[in-house]
Parts: C-alpha cells; structure tokens; sequence
C-alpha cells in the first residue's frame, strides 16, 4: 500500500539506494501533453517557461508521477548554436539544417554562452519555477544532449559518422568545444534547482557505434564530463541498445541508465542490480496504440523484470512520451503502476518469468 | 586468391573495420575472371546483407553498417557506373526522408542499393508528403523507399498513401525507421506495402519487387 509519507523524492532516492521504496517510482516523460493540457500549440507553449511549468504541474496532479520534467525540446541546443528550429503541431520541434555544414567550419567553432541564449534562459527559468513549486517533494529532472552526441543535430548523422572515421583530430577538436558548453548547461540548470541530469547519448549506444569505438570517444567524454558536473547525470541512450556496454556505463560514473524496450530487460537486470538503477522500459511508440489492458500488462511486465529490490525507475524507453500517446494510456499506465508496483513485490515470484 | 568462404568472410570482416584499401583489395583478388554484376550479386550483396542481418540481431552497429554501405557504394562505381547498361533491371525507384530532417536511415538503405546494382533517385530529407505525391507522379516512380526516425514523420506515411492513390499512382511505398522496428504494427496502419527492418531488408524487398513488377 502506498504511504503518504514518502515523498516522490525519497521513493526515488531509496530506489537509487537499491532499496526497496514503498512502491516502485514512475516517471512520465512528458514534454508536449502540457500544451494540450493548456489548449497552446506547442510553438506557443514552449515560448514561456510559465507555459512549461503550469503544464508539469498540471499532468504531475493528474497523473501522479514522481517528476517534473522541464526539457523543453532536444533541439533547444542547437537553437542556442545558432541553429535553426522547426516547430511542428504533432511533435517535438526538429533541428533543420546542419550549423556545421563542411569540416573546416569547426576549426572555428566556439560554443555558446548560456548566459546569452534566450531559449536555455527559458529552460532554467522553468527549472528555478518548478524547484520552487515541488521543493523537496519530487526530483526535477532536468535534460542534456552529450557532447558526443549533439553533433548528429550540428553537421547531420552521416557527416559525424563521416568525421568520427575519417578525422580523428577534428572530431576531437568538436568534442572540446561541445564539452566546455555541455559543463556550464549542466551545471547552470543544477545551479537552477535541477535534482539530477539526464545526460541523452543515444550515438554511445551499441546500436550506433561497436564497443570498441565507443570506448575511445563517447565513454572517454562521458567520464570526463561526469567528473565536471555538479551533480548526478543519468546516461540515457534514447532507446538505444546498452547491454553490450552496461560495464563501461557504470564505470563512466552514472547513478541511472536509461534501457530500450528492443532489449531483454531481465537480462538488464541481472547486468545492472546493486550497480546502476534502470530506468525504462516502456515502448512509447507502441504505447500509442495500447489498451488498456496492454498497458498494465507492458507495466507488470517491466516491473517483474526489473522492480525487485528497488534499482528501477519506471519510465518509458525514449526519455520522451510521443504527443499521440493519449490520456488514457497515460492513465492506465499510472494506474498499473501503482497496482504492481507496491513493495514487496509478492506477486512476482508467481508470474511467468 | 580463391573465392571461398573464408575470403568473402575477410571482405566483410574488411568492411567493419572500415579498412577501404583492403576491402578493394579482397575483391579484387576474389572477383578475377567475373562480370561486374556477378561480382555485386556473388559478393557485394551477400556481404551487405550479412552486415544488415547482424545490425537487426546487434551484433554489429549502426555506423558499420553505413560505413560498408558507402565503401561498397564507392568500388561498385569503379567498375559500374551509375546508368551503365550492366546494371539491374529495375522498377523506377526513389528514396526520401519524409518530413524528418534525420537522413542516415535514408543514405545507408540509399548506400546499399546502389553497392547492390540498383539506382534510384534520391528526394532528400525534410520532404512534406504532398511535395513527394507531386515528384513521385511526375517520375513515373514504382517504388517509392521512405525513411522515418520521428513517430509524427512515421504517421505522415498515411497522407503519402492516400495522396499517392488519388493521383492515379501504383507506387508501391517501402517504409523504414525507428518508429516502424519499435511498433511492428505501425506500417500496415499507416498503408505501406512493406516495410524493411535494415538495409538487407530493402535490399531482399527489391530483389522480390524486381520479380513482382
């Protein structure tokens, strides 16, 4: 049974212990739903931070969900380079063309100061409101793209994987300029109220780059940033693979891994237990579509996986729920999660694992 | 060097490690004595299929799949170039990235079907559906290939099909992309003909349309 004692931040925080909390903590990742909660488009919503944080508060009292989440969109940063932003009425803004658009143009890239960009002003802004509404209660989970792999939003996927190949040096070169702008972004929005980072890596991922040249790039820059950042950052590969990489992960330094609903996610938990907490795996894409009944059984599901001795955060898969998913989904979601997800987990040794 | 299975296994292995120089090497050895399309059916498209085929189980990634892609793009052009009379026989094809400013699904599918024999037009990145209906009419194309990395992108596939059958067009539609691995059921609700998992996937999917049309 619940205990209304427990806050969203200890629920959180004992499940980070690898612990067992009251009952297992659910994150809704929900950047856009607020815009419909307050009948904006998105362009419109994402245009104030007020928009933002009524909008989180909003969906947290009808959902019952243990964060706020104040990203406003992963191409945010490339709007603070320079980079033009396309804003769409079913989705999550895109960058449109590359800043980088040939090798050279990094010889004499500088990054941008955050102090100087309206929309990361916007997105602190957001965090400074939203700390003040849930103090300690829940965690406010702020977002960063790393600087490994913000560039596939800089130059294009095919050229950085062109450059990562082909000109060790200039990728390098990108990767010191990325990282002195990634530090300040992530520790002013720490500085801003932020309880932890999601530090989004989705090219670190075994789906997108082999093991072996991760370790020389992304896993090198993830643990230098780790080391520079004024709080916890929890690696999420955005519905990338990480199996194949879950030892280097915890060894880069993150509390919370971020699992894709494409992987085994008892497998995962045996990797992860008593290391690193797993937060996923819900499909969001599938999610659209669930019935009721597919939405409690994807929730037990995940929750037999991996919800044992705490270490797990329910989430969906992507760190981003899709604007189509609908309230009702979200309901049943919240609702099953609270319906199995009830420490101890007695039930689970019975289900078909 | 004689043609085996260990030496195609070298072309591959060539291949993932982003080794060009020796990847031309081993095909050349092993192709002597054989036309241009024998050497793209016999090797080319056996590696680029394995490749695609362990992507889909995860025991390769991404970028070394795009980067055989392209390696096998750049021989197969020294020795058949683009609209050489060698090259296959084909339906009138085309690749986009429809809506979506995400192109690497596109180029690698675009990648390995040129390695593979084929040429297609490619429509670009960020394409609305009404402006691919109006290109694909206007090329007479057959089968239109369309990559998606966004969920909103995935859903527009529905506007292209029916834009595509209200201008009279028969184009079979290919579609490809996250959005379509993570929900298997996406590309018949959205009234694609198919949808391909990987590179090898478009790459078997032509070669049945290719019998097909």
């Amino acid at each position: 049974m619940d205990q209304p004692s427990t806050t969203s931040l200890e629920r959180t925080l004992t499940t980070l212990g690898h612990n067992e909390p009251d009952r297992v903590p659910l994150f809704l990742f929900l950047t856009m739903h607020g815009a419909k909660e307050l009948g904006m488009s998105l362009a419109e919503y994402f245009s104030r931070p007020e928009n933002v944080v009524e909008g989180q508060m909003r969906l947290r009292a009808r959902y019952g969900h243990d964060c706020v989440y104040p990203l406003f969109y992963a191409a945010a940063e490339v709007e603070a380079w320079g980079g033009e932003v396309l804003f769409f009425d079913d989705g999550p803004p895109n960058a449109g063309e590359p800043i980088i658009r040939k090798r050279s143009d990094i010889t004499s890239l500088e990054p941008p100061r955050v102090s100087e960009s309206p929309v990361l002003q916007k997105s602190l802004r957001a965090i400074e409101l939203l700390k003040s509404e849930v103090g300690d209660e829940a965690p406010v989970i702020a977002a960063a793209i790393s600087p490994f792999s913000l560039p596939v939003m800089q130059m294009g996927f095919d050229s950085y994987l062109d450059l990562i190949y082909e000109d060790r040096e200039l990728f390098w070169r990108l990767m010191e300029v990325n990282q002195e702008f990634h530090v300040e972004w992530v520790n002013a929005q720490l500085d801003a109220g932020a309880t932890a980072i999601g530090y989004f890596d989705p090219v670190s991922s075994g789906t997108i780059i082999p093991r072996e040249l991760y370790l020389e790039t992304g896993y090198e820059i993830a643990s230098r940033v780790t080391e520079r950042a004024n709080g916890p950052l929890a690696i999420h590969l955005a519905s990338g693979r990480c199996l194949p990489i879950i030892d280097d992960i915890i060894a880069s330094g993150a509390a919370v891994v971020g699992v894709s609903a494409l992987e085994d996610i008892r497998l995962l938990k045996a990797a992860c237990s008593g290391r690193i907490t797993i937060l996923g795996n819900l499909n969001g894409i599938e999610m659209r579509r669930w019935t009721h009944e597919e939405a409690e059984s994807a929730v037990k599901e995940a929750i037999a996986g991996a919800g044992q001795g705490g270490g797990f955060i329910l989430a969906d898969n992507h760190g981003e729920i899709p604007f189509q998913v609908p309230d009702e989904v979200l309901f049943a979601v919240s609702e099953a999660a609270r319906k199995w997800g009830s420490y101890p987990l007695d039930w689970v040794d019975e289900y078909g694992v | 060097m004689t043609r085996s299975k260990d030496s195609v296994e070298e072309f591959e292995r060539a291949l993932l490690t982003i080794d060009r120089a020796r990847a031309s090497d081993i095909l050349e050895l092993l192709n002597e004595g054989m036309s241009p399309i024998e050497v793209v059916e016999q090797t080319i498209v056996p590696a680029l299929e394995w490749i695609g085929d362990a992507w889909e189980s995860g025991d390769v990634a991404l970028s070394q799949v795009y980067m055989s892609g392209r390696i096998c793009e750049e021989l197969v052009d020294t020795f058949l170039p683009p609209a050489d009379e060698k090259r296959k026989r084909q339906p009138v094809t085309a690749i986009a990235a429809l809506e979506d400013h995400h192109a690497l699904g596109k180029r690698i599918v675009y990648s390995s079907l040129r390695a593979s024999g084929y040429e297609l037009t490619d429509y670009g990145h960020g394409i609305t559906a009404d402006k691919l209906v109006e290109r694909s009419v206007a090329d007479g194309i057959e089968v239109l290939l369309v990559s998606t990395l966004m969920l909103r992108s995935a859903l527009k596939v529905e506007a292209l099909a029916a834009g595509l059958k209200k201008a009279g067009s028969g184009a079979r539609i290919i579609v490809g992309g996250a959005p379509f691995l993570f929900d298997e059921r996406l590309w018949r609700e959205v009234g694609a003909s198919a949808m391909g998992r990987d590179a090898s996937d478009a790459m078997r999917l032509m070669t049945e349309l290719n019998g097909a049309l």
